[in-house]
Order: structure tokens, then C-alpha cells, then sequence
């Protein structure tokens, strides 16, 4: 038995239409340790988000999670009822959505939608719950909380929002958090204090964090280990030293390379050819193969397995980035 | 507030003046009342005497400026067949229309969205397929057909409720009502069922609709995420968001249905408004007729800002300022 928090063996996740089961997930294998920040990297399409409602069975259909394990402290939570995985979604489990003016309830005061995550968990008062709502409002540094509960989505900012989700999400002092693209819709400066919170309250809490997102800059700034995602699995994973710094699958390495902070002024920005393959579209082999510029023979006919080192750095490649060639 | 109260004001001023001007001209255009009101062995000039009492011997722009003159000081005219003021007999008939309407639109609401939110959380299944089925015969079937089917099982087949009237009232505040005695109670059930049926549709479609949207919302997702039990998503989450809709339609269904339900109340003699009006307009009263639009006009507009106050305290998003359009 592990002591690991969270750990997906296999997980494959495959929405249905009239031409069969796509797999957006394909095969993950995720480990989270106790208050450990995990980072979760892909493009878009990677079905990284859909990644992160996996673990907490929210797939609805057409979606449908077909195989695999996902065992939280040990349980797995693919067998567990309705009622159980209620019990700890938002309790145990919290989830932090990617856009802050579509997830709170328009219609509700913001005392409300915080009070019931606290109430559907656990007997208090309305009073009670609302004294801890402001508590929590200001942990994530909003001013007069009180005021602010009785105060409606709409007449708070972006930001605002998103710190009322993060405070949301820390209420039930959870085991882990589940972040799916927090600040992408988020400007820059705004985006920087919440990771900088964030980071702070889950260090404080012992909370461990998977944030899914496709910004690198926020995984080096924030994580301790990453996942790179590519076409439904884990293409890479490792400490974000290893992985960022050091770099062994391609596709890794070519994020890497076409972000803004690994150029020189006045160099164009590296991009890797070709767009991610469409769910109903991934080659044969290897998935990432049409993309690759250091691309085999045998990367058209065998799916490489996963090699795992013995630092736990691991990564999916017939012909990995040698060593010592990072950016 | 202030300010959005007085422009609605003016605004329905407006609205009442102009519904006025075409009401009358339309009225007069309808035909002469005097070859329904004066008995044809009557002489000349009895005749004469009787067309010039009821003023209709003016040309029309001034019956219409004498009858605004009178309106403004509250009297709407006084009906040609009744010898009694037009409004006064109006109003006699309001309690039995809107205890009628008030109950059929109860039922409509209390019956429809439950069944709504059932058809709109799981749209595929077969209770919500044969709900769905049934909203369409709720809509088009016609009003007559189904009053008279009503009375054809209840009343003929069954013989457990009555085919006509208003039954035995009680006086609450000087308001006769047939809501608090039995037999009064089995007078109303039939037409407030058939003025209800096609209201229960149009809020179970509004209802189903709005709640299958509402469950593919984020904060649906966001709320499961959190742990809230579906039964709070639901009747919370959900349900607040889809009853800006249900309230427009049903203040809308409200004013027409008390100025309006003339088919039902003819269909079961239910001595309501809608009678009157149908009755006067055979008998070309038009004081009766104009009077009664006016009223109803009156109505919708009184109900529209009703809804738009309801609007305010349901979405917290919607202001009442003065500079709305």
C-alpha cells in the first residue's frame, strides 16, 4: 500500500458520438503525494481538464471514464457511490474552475454559494458558516468580507471571483485541491498574487495542489513536480527541475523553447510545427511523431512505453532529447 | 426608483390615451347600435330624441373629446342597454373573473413547474417524452372544444361537478367569492381547469427548457464540485435561475387571461368579465366595450410593472433607474 494522497493508474476517459469512443484521456498514470503542487501541463486539447474532472468522476455524457484506477488515500474512487463521492467533492476534494464569471451562480449572494460547501459537509449554522465564509474571504485577502457576502457575482471583478473560488476551495481544509486553469482568464498582475496566495495557503494548510494549466511560467514559479500532456497522456513527468530544466521528451522540449522567457530580445519565438492532432485524428505510434523533429522509424509503428529513471523523472520517447541539451 | 416609477407613469399614460383613440374609432366603426337599441315600431321622432340622448348624434372627434372629458373624471360612460355606469358594471363582474384567473393560474404554476423541472432534468426519458406530448394538446386544443369535453366527462359521464354558474358565494370584505364554499368550489374547478391546461403547458415547455440549459451551466458543475446535493442544485441553483422567464410569461398570461378568458366563461357561464364583454359587443354597448379595454389596458400595464419590480428582486443583476429605456 502507498502513502501516496492521490494515485491514478491508467486512467482513460472516452467521449461517445455516432462514429465511436474518442479517448481524450488516454492511458494517465498521475501521482500526488500529501501537500505536494503538482503541475499539469498540455496544450489545449491535451484533455488535461477533462484530466482533472476524471478524478473526481465529474464526466457527464457523452463523456465516459472506461478503465483505470484513481485511488484517493487508498479508495477508489471510480467504485464509490454517488452519496460517497459527494461526501468528499468539495470536502476532501476541492475544484477550482478555469473561468471565474461562469461558475458562481449569477443569482445567489456570494455568502450562499460559500455557506454550502460548508453546510452540505458538515452540521453548522447559517451563522456559522457565514463567519467562517468572511474568515476564509479574508485568508485570499478580500476587505470587509461580511459586506461582501451579501454581495452579488456580478459586482466583483475577475479576480475578486477567482479568490472567492480559492477561498471556496479552502473552507473544508481539503487533502487536495483541484485547479483547472485558475488564472488563464486572468490578467497578468492579478494572475502573480493569486499563484503567490495560492501557494502560500496550501504550504499553510498542508493542502496538496494539481494545477492543470498550459503556462510553464506558472508551473516553474509555483509546482513541485509536472506532468507534461500531450494527445491524452503523460508524456513526461519529473521534479520541475528536471523536466524544465533538463528536458528529455521533444514535445517538452518544444514547449519549453517556444515560450517568451527561454528567447533573447528580438529573436522570434520557436513554435513546433503542426497543430495537436484532433481527438478523432491521433497517428498511429507515437501520437506526438508528425510534430517531431527528432522522429524514428519505429516511432510510426510502436507506441513508446514509458521509461522511468530511477529519480522518478520519466518520459514516453524512442529517441529522448540527450542529456545536457536544454535550452 | 423614483424616477423609473414616474416614467413608467407617464409612459402608461401614453399607452392608455392611445389605446383610447383607436378603441373608440374602432368601436364606431363596428355599427349603429340604435337599430339594436330602439325598438323598430318606435316614431321618428322618439327616435330622434333617444339618438340625441345617448350623444350620438355628434360627429365622432367630439363624442370622443366628451368622452375623454368624462374619463378624466372617472366616468367611463354608462351603458346604453343597462341604463348604468359602464365601469360600476365592469367592476361587479372583476371578483368572479379574478378568482377564476387567480386559481387556474395557481394550478397552472403549481402543477406545471414541478412537472417542468422533471421533463428539463432528464429530457430523454419517457414520463418526460409523454409530458412533452402532452404540452403540445395542451396548447392546440381549442379552448371551447376542451371546455365542453370537460363538462361532457365531469359533468355528464361522471356527474360529479356542475356544467354552469358561479354557485353559492361567501362575502369576504364585500367581495363575493366562490373559493370558500363546497359547492362553489365544484363550480369553479371546471373552467379554471380548462383556462389552466394551456397555461401548465407554456410553463412546463418554459420550465423544461430552461432547466436542461441551466443543468449544462458552469455553476452547475461548479455546485456539483462543491459537494451540494442535487436536490439544492436543483431547487436552488437551477430553479432561481429559470424563474425570470416563468414570471414574464405568467404576469403576461395573468392580465390577458382576466381581460380575455371570454371563451371559458361563455364555454361554463361563469358571470365574469369576459361574458360581459362578449355580450356587449352583440349589443353594440359601446360605452360597455370601450370602458372594458380601457380597464384591461389599465391592467396589463399595472402588471407589466409588477413584473418588472418582481424582475429586480429576483435577479440581482437588474437595477430600476429612471434612465432605463
Amino acid at each position: 500500500m502507498t502513502s501516496s494522497l492521490l494515485e491514478v493508474r491508467g486512467l482513460k476517459t472516452v467521449f461517445h458520438d455516432l462514429k465511436g469512443a474518442w479517448p481524450a484521456v488516454d492511458g494517465v498514470d498521475l501521482v500526488v503525494q500529501p501537500g505536494e503542487i503538482v503541475g499539469l501541463v498540455g496544450e489545449s486539447g491535451s484533455g488535461k481538464s477533462v484530466t482533472g474532472f476524471s478524478l473526481v468522476q465529474l464526466i457527464d455524457p457523452p463523456g465516459e471514464i472506461v478503465a483505470g484506477d484513481v485511488l484517493f488515500k487508498g479508495e477508489d474512487l471510480r467504485q464509490a457511490s454517488d452519496e460517497r463521492l459527494r461526501n468528499l467533492r468539495g470536502d476532501r476534494i476541492a475544484m477550482i474552475f478555469q473561468d471565474p464569471l461562469m461558475t458562481l451562480n449569477p443569482v445567489l449572494t456570494i455568502g450562499e454559494q460559500m455557506g454550502e460547501a460548508i453546510r452540505e459537509h458538515r452540521q453548522c449554522s447559517t451563522q456559522e458558516a457565514l463567519k467562517e465564509a468572511a474568515q476564509a474571504l479574508s485568508r485570499v485577502g478580500i476587505s470587509s468580507p461580511e459586506a461582501r457576502l451579501k454581495q452579488y457575482p456580478h459586482e466583483f471583478s475577475g479576480g475578486m471571483r477567482q479568490r472567492v473560488a480559492i477561498a471556496t476551495a479552502l473552507l473544508n481544509e481539503p487533502d487536495l485541491i483541484i485547479a483547472d486553469e485558475p488564472t488563464t482568464a486572468l490578467d497578468v498582475t492579478i494572475q502573480s498574487q493569486i499563484l503567490f496566495e495560492v501557494q502560500k495557503l496550501s504550504r499553510e494548510t498542508g493542502t496538496a495542489l494539481l494545477w492543470i494549466t498550459h503556462d510553464l511560467a506558472v508551473v516553474a514559479e509555483l509546482a513541485d513536480r509536472v506532468a507534461v500532456m500531450y494527445a491524452g497522456r503523460i508524456v513526461e513527468t519529473g521534479t520541475v527541475d528536471d523536466v524544465l530544466d533538463r528536458p528529455r521528451h521533444p514535445y517538452t522540449l518544444g514547449l519549453l523553447a517556444s515560450s517568451a522567457a527561454t528567447v533573447a530580445p528580438g529573436e522570434r519565438l520557436k513554435q513546433i510545427n503542426g497543430a495537436a492532432p484532433s481527438i478523432d485524428a491521433r497517428p498511429s505510434g507515437c501520437p506526438f511523431r508528425p510534430r517531431c523533429e527528432r522522429a524514428l522509424p519505429v516511432c510510426a509503428e510502436l507506441d513508446p512505453p514509458s521509461q522511468i529513471r530511477t529519480d522518478g523523472h520519466s518520459y514516453r520517447c524512442h529517441n529522448p532529447v540527450p542529456e545536457g541539451s536544454a535550452p | 426608483m423614483t424616477a423609473y416609477i414616474l416614467q413608467r407613469l407617464i409612459q402608461s399614460v401614453l399607452v392608455l390615451l392611445a389605446v383610447s383613440i383607436v378603441v373608440f374609432l374602432a368601436v364606431y366603426g363596428i355599427g349603429d347600435p340604435i337599430e339594436l337599441l330602439v325598438p323598430p315600431q318606435v316614431s321618428a321622432a322618439e327616435r330622434a330624441a333617444m339618438i340625441r340622448r345617448l350623444g350620438l348624434d355628434l360627429p365622432v372627434w367630439q363624442q370622443y373629446l366628451s368622452f375623454l372629458g368624462s374619463a378624466l373624471k372617472g366616468d367611463l360612460g354608462t351603458s346604453f342597454v343597462h341604463g348604468v355606469p359602464a365601469l360600476g358594471l365592469i367592476l361587479a363582474r372583476l371578483p368572479a373573473t379574478f378568482e377564476l384567473v387567480l386559481l387556474a393560474m395557481s394550478v397552472a404554476a403549481f402543477i406545471g413547474v414541478p412537472l417542468g423541472l422533471l421533463a428539463g432534468l432528464n429530457p430523454e426519458s419517457r414520463p418526460s417524452r409523454a409530458i412533452m406530448a402532452g404540452t403540445i394538446l395542451g396548447f392546440s386544443l381549442p379552448s371551447f372544444w376542451k371546455g365542453m369535453m370537460l363538462i361532457l366527462l365531469f359533468s355528464v359521464f361522471l356527474g360529479w361537478l356542475p356544467t354552469a354558474g358561479r354557485g353559492e358565494t361567501v362575502f369576504i370584505l364585500g367581495v363575493p367569492t366562490s373559493l370558500l364554499t363546497l359547492d362553489g368550489l365544484r363550480h369553479i374547478a371546471l373552467p379554471a381547469l380548462n383556462l389552466a391546461i394551456p397555461n401548465m403547458a407554456l410553463m412546463i415547455r418554459l420550465v423544461a427548457a430552461g432547466t436542461t440549459e441551466a443543468m449544462t451551466q458552469d455553476y452547475v458543475k461548479y455546485a456539483r464540485a462543491k459537494g451540494v446535493r442535487r436536490r439544492r442544485i436543483v431547487g436552488r441553483h437551477v430553479l432561481r435561475n429559470i424563474l425570470i422567464p416563468v414570471v414574464t410569461v405568467a404576469g403576461m398570461e395573468f392580465g390577458s387571461l382576466v381581460a380575455f378568458s371570454t371563451i371559458t366563461e361563455t364555454v361554463f357561464a361563469w358571470p365574469g368579465m369576459g361574458k360581459l364583454l362578449i355580450d356587449s359587443i352583440y349589443h353594440l354597448d359601446r360605452p360597455v366595450v370601450v370602458a372594458y379595454v380601457m380597464l384591461a389596458t389599465l391592467l396589463f400595464v399595472a402588471v407589466n410593472f409588477f413584473v418588472d419590480v418582481l424582475y429586480a428582486a429576483l435577479d440581482p443583476r437588474v437595477k430600476l433607474t429612471g434612465d432605463m429605456a
